[in-house]
């Protein structure tokens, strides 16, 4: 609540100010959610935690057993504790970070294009060939993800040998599960896509540019596309949260990625065993997840709110 | 009406028959369909081709999906390569019930399916009740009393619950109320199964079996729902219609009840129905971990052991309850919603 | 003889992220029973606002009533609580809003919308409530108002609705009937059937009307009294003769000059209001007006003029006269 002091001038300048973009007006409004920038601090403080751990402990460190020292409890040289072969937590954390966070990242990446084409297409091109993909689209949608997933990763695991990236060693299930994940998630967006272009595709700027000679790809791509902006965003941003989620679904039922590479999930898989008597096994992987999830979730949120399509057309 | 639900049903079945291809090119591509005629002896080769032919496995792929659709045991097969006809298929098909043999126990996929389907309903239909009522519940509150420290408490527990790995919860779950109420002498919540082999299956036993995983399924889409709820709630109580109810000077109770509920509720109906395959989902896990015999452990098991056919059958038949529970919930809106019916 | 509503001061404002929103500033009138009011202005002026403050449906926050007294056959409604002002609302005091397609709940049949009301306030049964509601409908000129009774309001016509909303409001006699632009979403023939709609219910049941519109033809034909409205302020008030005969605030003589006539040539250009509709956040000093005011001098930037008699029953709040030059 603010109250300014009206003068004369002061007046006559307010009527004059500029209009804002909607991107300032999106940004005003995301400032203005708390949870939201909570849950930026939240992602920011896990990406410190990800990265900058990385300097303090090697990825050796990581998978380095030590029987002698197996399953004991947070002390001074292993505060997250060690696990069923003596490797520390905390640097398996750290580097299984790494890798959930990619392979969320990755995920969305392929969900969104994929969404995002097919999406598109169906919704411009309408008739037989919307019919057909949107049929598609819903029958995929159908079957639950989770069956789908287990299944995908079971059949595609094996196929794809290690590899070095950046320094580090990737089990080849990574990339099967950045697939698998990322081609069954990308129905819903496909679906908003869609509906968005249905309803855009009838307004008059893309009648003008089509009067002006533009072909159907720069239609797609550079008029149409942008003023869907809002709800790929959102829906990208939810999605690396369920494809995290998704990835410790996967790795805890054994299917995932396979150690020694650790992920938050396969970790939790391992811990299973020692419920009761090692609860640092698994409660430390699964808090960092729910950390990671509940800061997106806010961000997502906020982010909602503030593209609201409704919202943009009010003046502020 | 009528016509509406023919109409729906009819749009069903390009569908269904979608679903079926994309399940039988993967149920195709997956694995050896002769392993589960092996056992320990190794098959003859001889063994092995007629076996092949007898159940249509070199035909066309076009033909294997017919095949396995309606199965091959009213056409005639060619069994030793000859070029003659002789007897009969031994297929059913998937539209009578006929998924093959479980590579693991060698018995008919669709015994062993019905025998743990009742066990995951139960616990399904529970949750379902749980969740509707506590939505409900927690929603209608945070969204009438907005900004207060309830509504925020139940805004931050939603987000946790919804943000969680659902074995994380139930792992935590499982460590509270039966690991450390074991510990400090308090009555603790058993973890595994549906009941106590000893005292056999009762329902007193199946009910205190039950929470633990009620528990965890339910938090997680009460976390989601409830916020769902206290949204379109508050969607509604912001529209004119409502507005139009306070100034005739109706109390508060019934404008809430009467007004402002019917028309947030329409819109949960669709969200409940369509609750079925995350509900499932949740099962799988849930059911692993708390080692429930359902369906969602079945194909946990399955996908270890990679027994092709239930993995399948239970896909199979998912996807078509899931299909179904569509419809059935298109319908129900369209009843509760006057506005569509007369169309 | 008392007056039925009396109004003293009302302010009402709005607490919003942006600032505070001053939608209305002080006002002050008067219905005696079996009055006509008109309250007319523009988009954004306020006018809605007044009269929902009256009937306590501001939202309390962002909302507040801050100052003033609304007195109710002696009883302060401010001051009341809520159970106290549900058996005002609808009962003695009733209400119709704009939109008749929003303003009636989708899901409820129209009968079941109206006995309510009934069972509510009169504590009728249900069966003496649906009779009652159909002769209601009937009153309001619905044909075959016993089939209507379970029809839904999607299956209503717009002007249908409309008359519905009357049926609603009338269902309990109430002693004032406040309209606030319900005719602005219906076509124009819809509209002039509707207004003789009210002026005949009027006469018949006798009650004080409050009619809230943004068009000056309505009220010349409907009102007896009229105020005009401006950035949550009264800027004039008189009788229907004295506002369209005899204008004298700079607004109003700019609105009665901006509608269009039938009977000018075609080479008149349209008269228009320069200027911006005033931004409730951020009010000038002095009168809110004076930014667009062709008459406006220096005092009006500096001090906001009250309301002062120029004439019977007529009052003006300017500092200048607009037949001569300054006036105080």
């Amino acid at each position: 609540m603010t109250t300014t002091e009206v003068t004369w001038e002061f007046f006559e300048e307010q009527i004059e100010r500029p209009p804002l973009t909607p991107a300032q007006v999106a940004w005003r409004r995301f400032r203005r959610h708390k949870m939201a920038l909570v849950g930026v601090g939240l992602l920011i403080a896990i990406f410190l935690y990800v990265t900058v751990g990385a300097f303090f402990y090697s990825e050796a460190d990581a998978n380095r057993t030590d029987l002698s020292i197996t399953l004991s409890p947070p002390s001074p040289d292993h505060p997250l504790g060690t696990d069923g072969t003596g490797r520390c937590i905390l640097a398996r954390t750290i580097y299984g970070g790494q890798i959930s966070v990619l392979i969320g990242l990755f995920a969305v990446i392929v969900s969104v294009t994929v969404g995002v084409l097919i999406g598109a297409i169906s919704g411009y091109y309408g008739g037989h060939i919307d019919a057909i993909l949107m049929r598609f689209t819903e029958a995929m949608f159908n079957i639950p993800q989770l069956f789908l997933l287990i299944l995908l990763a079971k059949f595609l695991s094996g196929k794809i040998p290690t590899f070095k990236l950046l320094g580090r060693s990737f089990s080849g299930s990574v990339i099967v599960i950045i697939g698998v994940i990322g081609l069954t998630s990308w129905m819903y967006l496909a679906r908003i896509v869609r509906a968005n272009f249905l309803s855009l595709k009838e307004q008059e700027f893309v009648t003008a540019a089509r009067c002006i000679g533009s072909r159907n790809f720069s239609i797609i791509f550079e008029h149409i596309l942008p003023n869907s902006v809002a709800p790929i965003v959102v829906a990208a941003t939810l999605g690396v949260a369920s494809a995290i989620i998704n990835e410790a679904y996967v790795s805890f039922l054994g299917l995932g990625v396979q150690p020694p590479t650790a992920t938050w999930g396969n970790m939790l898989d391992q811990a299973y065993h020692h419920l009761d008597s090692e609860p640092w096994m698994w409660f430390f992987p699964g808090m960092l997840i729910l950390l990671t999830v509940l800061g997106i979730n806010f961000v997502g949120d906020g982010l909602r709110d503030a593209l609201d399509p409704r919202a943009l057309t009010q003046t502020e | 009406m009528t016509r509406y639900i023919i109409r729906r049903l009819l749009q069903t079945i390009p569908l269904l028959l979608i679903i079926s291809v994309i399940l039988f090119v993967l149920a195709n591509k997956m694995g050896d369909p002769l392993a589960s005629f092996g056992g320990r002896r190794r098959i003859r080769s001889g063994d092995r081709e007629r076996l092949t032919r007898k159940l249509g496995l070199d035909k066309p792929i076009l033909v294997q999906y017919a095949i396995w659709l309606v199965g091959n045991d009213w056409m005639k097969v060619d069994i030793d390569g000859d070029g003659i006809l002789d007897e009969y298929g031994t297929r059913k098909g998937v539209l009578r019930g006929d998924f093959g043999k479980s590579f693991m126990e060698k018995r008919p996929v669709l015994e062993i399916i019905k025998e743990r389907v009742s066990n995951t309903l139960i616990l399904m239909l529970t949750c379902e009740v749980v969740i509707l009522i506590f939505s409900l519940l927690i929603g209608i509150y945070s969204a009438l009393r907005q900004y207060s420290t309830l509504d925020y408490v139940f805004t931050a527990f939603s987000f946790i619950g919804y943000s969680m790995p659902i074995f994380w919860l139930a792992l935590i779950l499982m460590y509270i109320f039966a690991v450390n109420f074991k510990q400090w002498g308090l009555p603790y919540f058993p973890t595994i199964g549906m009941y106590d082999l000893a005292v056999g299956r009762t329902v007193g036993q199946i009910t205190w079996h039950m929470v633990l995983p009620v528990a965890t399924i339910s938090i997680m889409s009460v976390a989601g729902y409830s916020r769902y709820v206290r949204s379109q709630m508050l969607e509604v109580i912001s529209q004119d219609y409502i507005r139009t109810a306070y100034a005739k000077g109706l109390p508060e109770r019934m404008v809430i009840m009467g007004h402002a509920l019917k028309n947030a509720a329409l819109p949960l109906v669709t969200i409940v129905g369509m609750d079925l395959p995350l509900l499932l989902s949740g099962a799988v896990v849930t059911e692993s971990i708390f080692a429930w015999p359902g369906m969602g452990r079945l194909f946990w098991s399955a996908a270890q052991d990679t027994d092709i056919p239930v993995l399948m059958g239970i896909l199979v038949i998912i996807s078509a309850l899931v299909v179904i529970f569509q419809i059935i919930t298109d319908i129900t809106y369209t009843f509760l919603d006057p506005r569509i019916r007369y169309d | 003889m008392a007056p039925l509503l009396e109004v003293q001061d009302l302010t009402t404002r709005f607490y919003t992220l942006d600032g505070i929103v001053h939608a209305v500033n002080g006002i002050s009138y008067t219905v005696e029973e079996g009055d006509t009011l008109g309250i007319v202005g523009e988009s954004g002026c306020g006018k809605s606002v007044s009269v929902l403050s009256v009937m306590g449906l501001i939202p309390e926050p962002p909302g507040k009533i801050a100052a003033g007294q609304v007195l109710y056959k002696g009883q302060d409604l401010l001051q009341l609580d809520r159970k106290q002002m549900e058996r005002i609302r609808g009962k003695e005091i009733a209400m119709v809003f704009q939109d008749p397609m929003t303003s009636l709940n989708p899901v409820l049949t129209i009968g079941r919308q109206i006995s309510e009301s009934l069972i509510v306030h009169l504590g009728m049964g249900q069966e003496e409530a649906r009779r009652r509601s159909v002769e209601l409908l009937d009153m309001v000129g619905i044909p075959q108002a016993v089939d209507r009774y379970s029809d839904y309001p999607h299956q209503f016509s717009g002007g249908m609705r409309q008359r519905a909303m009357i049926a609603m409001a009338l269902a309990c006699s109430p002693n004032i009937f406040i309209a606030d632009e319900p005719t602005t979403a219906l076509d124009v023939t819809i509209q002039a059937q509707i207004i003789d709609l009210v002026k005949t219910l009027r006469d018949q049941l006798g009650m004080a009307v409050i009619w809230i519109t943004h068009d000056l033809g309505i009220i010349a034909g409907l009102a007896e009294k009229v105020l005009v409205m401006y950035a949550g302020f009264f800027v004039e008030r008189g009788s229907v003769d004295d506002i369209y005969g005899d204008p004298r605030h700079p607004y109003t003589l700019a609105l009665l000059k901006s509608v269009p006539r039938v009977d000018r040539t075609s080479k008149e250009r349209l008269a228009v209001i320069s200027g911006l509709p005033p931004d409730l956040l951020g009010l000038p000093p002095g009168c809110p007006f004076a930014p667009r005011c062709t008459y406006a001098v220096e005092q009006c930037r500096k001090e906001n003029p009250c309301l002062e008699p120029i004439g019977f029953g007529h009052e003006i709040a300017c500092w200048v006269d607009v037949t001569t030059g300054r006036e105080r």
